[in-house]
């Protein structure tokens, strides 16, 4: 029983780190229809902001203070990677076919990654431990860090401002506007660039706020790391229905208790085999994920 | 995954039929001349094959999550060419040395090895640590008769691809007995639990012979779970493990992943000892383990802290040479795979591949850093491991040596 608790507990922490990630990508979604590929690099770039800005602040010694300027540091500096990614490589490609945006998208993430390994190399740095882990429950067979209870709180609590922002404010009243038809919403005189930009903020600040939770439970940073995490929060998104907000949360949840539970009883191996089975399986069955709509297109 | 999401969207794009032409003359074109290219470096070879100059090809893992064993090795060779080239090179001509980058790839070290064989005719290879790569990348050296030595890697199937190839550091089968006796009898441990990286030759053959080696000796292993080199979550296994309560477990693992096992396992509450191979031979590994891994004990090919001369002359000269860092193991490997190959040259005629080849075969009692280098009929050197304990960052305490 405590056995299950326990990965129960990892498993949620690990997905809610996919599920921040997965928010970027359905929001993008939501109002361009087009997959951001860049996603998973900007997730990564926090990281090594998160490392720079706690390489300032006297080596990163531990204390609540410096991990929250730590955060906010990625956060702020995903934030502004996003909004150049959108106003650089997207925006002059708004009327562009769909295909070119992607193709865009891809170019674009590679450019960082490389980008990535020749500014920062290619050796994994270490994430510095802001807050020292400890364990704040600890019985015979079931141990929950101070960095798990972090990380899922955080989590919870972003998902939950976001719902907010998305459900009871004139922001996010546009934004579901843009999303909803974005050629009425421009006609209604919704700043149409000024709500994509700040959507791609959004997104990019969660993406920030994930690499910094990741960073401080898995130490390992390199300019890879975006590739697999990204891959995985994308069929978390896919799997929750793209362009759902609940489905993305929801999505990434289950891929990390999915994985945990899939490497406990069954075996290592069938760690990624899941995710991308899943992903099968949902096409298969229900194409529009778990709470995606469907939507009319004309292609 | 792209695949998946663009199958529906291309096909209108696929307008191209006037432009085949064009892009299939473009791709002919490359062809051509990368054909070219390696034409050039074929005659290359015949003119180059008179000059009686050697010629070392390295190839290693400078960059990615294993680059510190190549850049030690890396340092370890330069230092033995640099000593062989002051003392007058070999023939009046100084020892030259390329070193390409495998990326920690395996299909990288392919490339850099036929490179280093077809383009810059090398006489000898040195390289590589990981033994997926020595792997890979040895048929080439094989098929081309250039003779290889890898310095460290240590999964047996290296040197039976071919005669070849060398090695002159211990191999798998002896690492798992001595990591095996080590627990069983030193530290007198009665159960152990195995998590190996699936994805690793070195890993699972290691893996298989302690196992092997430690029910011998009494020992019972409990579990035996597997992860693949890239992860970054274990603590489904190690919850697993953890559940079983084994005295030891064994992580025959690279620095990267046993830093961050390690650190998991210790949040978890795993108290039991941590052991592994010499895959745990890196300044990273405190870095990224934290204190999890202090405390811990591996399998090395020499300690820095032997008050042998001839070890206590490398380690000084290599702190002098590199601001004062220690030479780990790895270093010391390529400091004797480059001697040895050295050596090898000076004993032969000329400097031609095969001759070379036999020159290397027939390496008895070579006094190394790293203990005395004998290969035997298998091209393996046969020689005693020390078993290191992780004291603090970049600082092991000797513990004990076991010979075969």
């Amino acid at each position: 029983m405590q056995a299950l608790i326990q990965n129960l507990v990892n498993g949620l922490a690990q997905g809610s780190v996919y599920a921040l990630v997965a928010l970027g990508y359905t929001m993008v979604y939501g109002v361009l229809q087009f997959i951001n590929f860049a996603h998973a690099e900007i997730f990564m770039l926090g990281a090594f902001g998160g490392i720079f800005v706690a390489g300032w602040l006297t080596n990163g010694e531990g204390s609540f203070l410096s991990l929250v300027l730590v955060t906010f540091g990625a956060m702020a500096f995903c934030t502004g990677v996003g909004l150049a990614v959108e106003r650089i490589a997207y925006r002059p490609l708004r009327h562009a076919p769909r295909l070119n945006v992607l193709i865009t998208a891809i170019g674009v993430s590679l450019l960082l990654q490389n980008l990535g390994i020749l500014v920062f190399g290619a050796d994994p740095r270490v994430f510095p431990a802001v807050i020292p882990t400890h364990a704040l429950f600890d019985s015979q067979n079931l141990v929950i860090t101070n960095i798990q209870v972090l990380v899922i709180g955080t989590s919870a609590a972003l998902m939950l401002g976001l719902h907010w922002l998305v459900r009871h404010t004139k922001l996010g009243m546009a934004m579901r506007a843009v999303s909803f038809d974005i050629e009425t919403a421009s006609l209604m005189g919704i700043p149409i660039d000024r709500i994509i930009a700040f959507t791609f903020a959004i997104g990019s600040a969660l993406a920030g706020c994930a690499a910094v939770l990741y960073g401080l439970t898995y130490p390992k940073v390199d300019p890879l790391m975006g590739v697999i995490i990204g891959l995985k929060a994308f069929v978390a998104a896919v799997f929750g229905g793209i362009g759902s907000f609940v489905g993305a949360a929801l999505g990434g949840l289950l891929m990390g208790l999915a994985e945990t539970l899939v490497v406990y009883y069954v075996s290592s191996s069938f760690r990624d085999a899941l995710a991308f089975g899943l992903l099968i399986v949902i096409l298969l069955v229900k194409p529009t994920g778990l709470f995606g709509s469907m939507a009319k297109e004309k292609v | 995954m792209m695949g998946v999401l663009m199958g529906g969207v291309m096909q209108p794009v696929f307008r191209f039929k006037n432009r085949t032409f064009f892009l299939v003359g473009l791709v002919s074109l490359i062809v051509v001349g990368f054909a070219a290219c390696t034409k050039k470096g074929d005659t290359g070879a015949s003119a180059q094959a008179d000059l009686q100059a050697l010629v070392l090809g390295e190839f290693g893992t400078m960059t990615g999550p294993e680059s510190t064993f190549g850049i030690s090795t890396h340092r370890g060779i330069m230092m033995a060419v640099e000593e062989a080239n002051a003392a007058g090179g070999i023939k009046g001509q100084p020892v030259k040395v390329i070193s390409l980058d495998d990326q920690g790839r395996s299909d990288e070290a392919v490339t850099a090895v036929t490179k280093l064989v077809t383009q810059e005719n090398v006489q000898l290879i040195l390289g590589e640590v990981a033994s997926s790569r020595s792997i890979a990348a040895a048929p080439v050296a094989q098929k081309y008769k250039v003779p290889m030595i890898s310095p460290s890697s240590t999964n047996p199937r290296v040197t039976q691809i071919g005669d070849y190839i060398f090695r002159v550091c211990f191999i798998d089968p002896f690492q798992g007995k001595v990591m095996a006796k080590f627990a069983a009898q030193n530290l007198k441990l009665k159960t152990a639990a195995i998590l190996r990286d699936i994805k690793s030759d070195y890993s699972v053959g290691l893996a298989d012979f302690f196992a092997e080696d430690f029910q011998k000796m009494g020992g019972k292993i409990i579990s035996d779970l597997s992860y693949s080199s890239g992860d970054a979550d274990f603590k489904a296994q190690l919850t697993a493990i953890k559940l079983k309560k084994p005295d030891v477990l064994f992580i025959p693992g690279y620095y990267t992943e046993v830093g961050l096992i390690a650190r998991q396992a210790r949040e978890l509450n795993y108290n039991g000892v941590l052991m592994g191979g010499d895959g745990w031979d890196s300044a990273k590994l405190t870095e990224i383990g934290g204190k999890a891994v202090i405390g811990g004990y591996f399998s090395s090919h020499y300690s820095p802290k032997s008050d042998n001369p001839v070890v206590q002359n490398f380690v000084n000269k290599y702190k002098e040479k590199y601001n004062g860092e220690v030479p780990n193991g790895l270093a010391a490997m390529g400091y004797d795979a480059a001697r040895v190959a050295i050596a090898a040259a000076q004993k032969s005629g000329t400097l031609a591949p095969t001759e070379l080849r036999d020159a290397v075969a027939q390496t008895k009692g070579f006094e190394g850093v790293t203990g005395v280098i004998s290969l035997n009929d298998e091209r393996n050197a046969v020689k005693p491991a020390v078993v290191l304990k992780v004291m603090a960052s970049n600082d092991y305490d000797y513990v004990t040596t076991v010979s075969p």
